[in-house]
């Protein structure tokens, strides 16, 4: 849906920011630019929306020459996320999300019903709604920042290192919610990045730019297995390289039978059933093993004199991962959110394994000794160190 | 000086409203030439710095040669009082609309933007709501100076509070001067008051919770 032919950007005084970059991307992919600053990621982008006139180049959006159309239309068609978040402040939430409908004339119903529907995308209250950006957190702004590119069903959306500013875990949990909100909306995203996790996380595609040319443009395995040259070998990393090894395992190989209760048992049996398997965490399942939550030592002992049955007490956050999922990413799941652990559900919301933090030793063992290669034996050590630099950081 | 008050109090009545009016269409006038033209001016660099010292050089003319200066122009009475106290009203508003215009945040501005808000868009629906609060305490500013100035528009035969002072003066009268002073400080006063109240009730909701969260 978008073709970009020989773009071009060079500033006065001779400084070229971008050159001669070539991309073609399809409807519904996301794609990530990722590079170091000063790699013209960003004016790349920028070039889309014609925030930056390119210097010269063909940018083709669904057949129509980006350059040649009203720019003001085109901005309007185009959703843009940025790291600044960039709410108007003196504008109410419902107002904020809706700022496209408004420049495009839509009804007041019409807007209304938009920000209602939406606003239960990112999980906020719809009472948020006449709130102003000011009461919100930056976590909570940016979710506001990415509807307010959705309202107006744009297609393709821009993001300019969207979660930069945002702590760790509030992240990880937008980064989920885009992907979410991406699949099932079906929607274009390019995205630029510099973090090489976020984007081999999210995106179906990474383009790898370096001082304004483009590097590889391939999908994150690809780009794993056959780095382009050493500058893109250094860039994702040797953690990362060793990561993509054969060794790779899925979390159905490693995960165990979790001890699970159904929601309409009482905490006395609750107790009982943790005694005799000497575990401290129960996962509350419905009658058709679907996960509902999880009950933890600490969280109902207080609770067990005035409630008697689970589903006044189990807590329902819960952080779980898919059957197929990369052992690697649950991991780090179970690191950055200081988890004890981690359920496994099938496609079905079934609860069918966990993951443990025992799981992260049996990783750097295998980083360090497993997959021994005699010719390759030094570098292997070296970047397994590498990894346990890493887990100690997180 | 009670009986200045309540042997005079029908004349000090009409003053007074004279002196009101005069220093309020000169001030209406300013803000109206004012902001506009400060809107314009944040937009070009070039104009900008040119239309600014000649603002600021006008405002170095002493109040009351300004006001002479007015005499072949307009003749005497209440139009060149009006004008000059105009052309003195100008700087603070034009300073600060330009000011408030400038420190809107950039990527405040440019989010508008990148929706797609032409550039007159962008002026109304972002940077004139969140400029409000600097240009309206520019306002009070030239209001209060406008207030205080209008005293010496009776020398031009422009009538107002002034004529007290300045009868005042020429009979060794105290009370006179004291009174039309204290008259005038308090129409300033009031004033002030006033649009403060009036630039609470024009800054946008969202901006007055700045600092306060839900929740």
């Amino acid at each position: 849906m978008l073709q970009i032919e020989n773009l071009t950007k060079i500033y006065r005084g001779g400084k070229v920011a971008v050159e001669q970059l070539n991309l073609e991307i399809q409807q519904g992919e996301f794609i990530a630019f990722i590079g170091t600053s000063g790699s013209g990621k960003t004016t790349a982008l920028r070039m889309i929306n014609r925030m930056v006139e390119p210097s010269s180049g063909k940018m083709l959006l669904n057949g129509k020459d980006i350059t040649k159309m009203n720019a003001v239309t085109l901005r309007r068609s185009i959703g843009y996320v940025i790291q600044q978040i960039g709410l108007m402040p003196h504008m109410t939430i419902r107002d904020n999300i809706t700022l496209v409908p408004h420049l495009l004339k839509w009804s007041k119903e019409k807007k209304d019903e938009t920000a209602r529907r939406l606003i239960e995308l990112v999980n906020l209250p719809p009472s948020y709604l006449d709130f102003y950006p000011s009461q919100l957190s930056g976590g909570q702004q940016q979710r506001i920042g990415v509807l307010r590119a959705l309202a107006a069903n744009q297609d393709i959306i821009l993001m300019d290192e969207p979660f930069g500013a945002l702590d760790p875990i509030t992240r990880d949990t937008l980064q989920d919610l885009i992907k979410d909100i991406q699949l099932r909306l079906n929607k274009t995203i390019i995205f630029v990045t510099h973090d090489m996790d976020e984007a081999i996380k999210l995106a179906d595609r990474i383009a790898i730019m370096h001082e304004g040319k483009l590097i590889q443009f391939d999908t994150p395995d690809n780009i794993l297995a056959n780095p382009a040259n050493d500058f893109v070998k250094e860039f994702i990393g040797s953690h990362r390289l060793i990561q993509q090894k054969p060794n790779v395992k899925t979390v159905d190989e490693v995960m165990i039978k979790p001890i699970s209760i159904t929601i309409e048992k009482s905490i006395d049996e609750a107790i009982r059933l943790m005694v005799e398997k000497r575990v401290d965490t129960l996962f509350v399942t419905d009658g058709d093993n679907r996960l509902q939550g999880y009950l933890d030592v600490e969280g109902f002992t207080g609770a067990r004199r005035t409630s008697k049955s689970i589903s006044e007490v189990y807590e329902t956050d819960v952080f779980y991962v898919k059957t197929g999922s990369k052992l690697q990413d649950s991991v780090r799941r179970i690191l950055k959110r200081n988890l004890k652990n981690i359920p496994v559900v099938d496609e079905e919301h079934r609860l069918v394994g966990l993951v443990t933090r025992a799981n992260i030793v049996d990783i750097v063992y295998d980083t360090i000794w497993g997959d021994e290669e005699p010719t390759a034996a030094t570098r292997e050590v070296a970047a397994g160190s590498a990894v346990i630099e890493e887990l100690s950081l997180q | 000086m009670i009986t200045f008050f309540t042997e005079n109090s029908s004349e000090i009545l009409l003053k007074t409203w004279e002196h009101f009016y005069i220093s309020m269409i000169a001030l209406l006038l300013g803000v109206l030439f004012a902001v506009p033209l400060g809107i314009l001016l944040s937009k070009t660099k070039l104009l900008s710095k040119i239309v600014l010292s000649i603002t600021s050089v006008l405002q170095t003319v002493p109040s009351l040669a300004l006001l002479a200066i007015m005499i072949p122009f307009f003749g005497v009475g209440k139009v060149p009082a009006v004008v000059a106290l105009c052309i003195y009203s100008l700087l603070p508003i034009l300073n600060n609309t330009f000011i408030g215009m400038h420190s809107v945040n950039e990527n405040t501005k440019g989010a508008g933007i990148a929706m797609g808000m032409t550039n007159l868009q962008s002026i109304i629906l972002v940077e004139l709501p969140l400029a409000i609060p600097v240009i309206m305490s520019g306002i009070r500013l030239s209001a209060v100076y406008v207030i205080s100035w209008a005293t010496l528009a009776s020398y031009i035969g422009a009538g107002g509070l002034g004529d007290f002072i300045f009868n005042g003066l020429n009979l060794y009268q105290t009370e006179l001067i004291l009174g039309g002073a204290i008259i005038v400080t308090l129409l300033a006063l009031l004033a002030d008051f006033i649009l403060g109240k009036l630039e609470k009730i024009v800054t946008p909701k969202g901006l007055r919770l700045e600092g306060g969260r839900a929740s």
